[in-house]
């Protein structure tokens, strides 16, 4: 069994000043729920993305708006879902990008999204239209790659 | 709350940015300003030593994708040193390898500018 079981919430405000505590939060989530210092750092870097992305594009980087992340662990599996109420956005089907051409063409859009879908097992979204988008991002435990618990 | 730092130092022909701390979505437009200043400054032989970055997310990769194509024309370049593991495999991920050089130590990029200056 997983030693983390609770689900758990944080709410920030929309500002870039915040993603370090989001980071933090997610970090010893992960960490408790089992997962090694690497993927442990996935996951955050995964959920640093999607806060990034509504800042960015669901709030156009409106500082007064709120996005909550909401961790969940259950068995082997741990789901991090970052909410707002901005503009919908589906990273889920965006397209990813060919990098090789992406980058040889200077460009420096889509590399969050790219990492997301790369970082995790799975990235869901949903959304009510003008009230609330749902960014889930899932990644699994694995013996191989679980840190050891006692 | 100082979560990243950057600073410059200038040897012969190049310049070279520390980084410290962690480059993300907040602290990116630091990063923008010291390549926009050396940019101003017309120095195009850039150096950044990641020795001390501990964390980057796209938004800090993005800002060497927005100075590269500048760079590369005014005959400069734009090379990596020094990142930890962790930092490195963000990079790797998105395929930076294909487009920056890569060095271990600081000394081996002074060393390639200097090559590329003589041929």
């Amino acid at each position: 069994m997983s030693r983390l079981a609770k689900k758990l919430t944080k709410t920030i405000q929309s500002r870039t000043d915040n993603l370090l505590q989001v980071r933090e939060f997610v970090l010893e989530a992960a960490r408790a729920f089992g997962f090694s210092d690497e993927d442990a750092s996935k996951i955050v870097l995964a959920v640093d993305e999607a806060c990034t992305n509504v800042i960015k594009h669901a709030y156009h980087y409106a500082t007064n708006r709120m996005i909550q992340v909401v961790i969940e662990p259950d068995k082997e599996r741990f789901q991090v879902t970052v909410i707002d109420d901005g503009k919908a956005f589906n990273p889920a089907t965006a397209r990813l990008p060919n990098l090789k051409q992406h980058l040889t063409h200077y460009r420096r859009g889509g590399l969050g999204i790219y990492l997301m879908k790369t970082l995790v097992d799975k990235v869901e979204y949903d959304y009510t239209p003008g009230r609330k988008n749902e960014v889930r991002l899932i990644k699994y435990l694995s013996p191989s790659t679980s840190s050891a618990r006692g | 709350m100082a979560d990243f730092k950057v600073h410059q130092r200038d040897g012969e022909g190049v310049s070279v940015i520390d980084l410290k701390g962690y480059l993300d979505a907040h602290t990116a437009p630091d990063l923008e300003n010291a390549f926009q200043r050396l940019l101003n400054d017309r120095k195009f032989n850039i150096i950044v030593n990641c020795r001390e970055l501990s964390y980057i997310s796209s938004a800090g990769l993005g800002v060497f994708m927005a100075f590269i194509e500048d760079v590369r024309k005014n005959k400069g370049d734009i090379k990596l040193t020094n990142m930890s593991a962790k930092v490195y495999n963000v990079f790797d991920l998105l395929g930076f390898p294909i487009l920056y050089e890569i060095f271990k130590e600081e000394q081996e990029a002074i060393k390639r500018f200097s090559e590329q200056k003589k041929s």
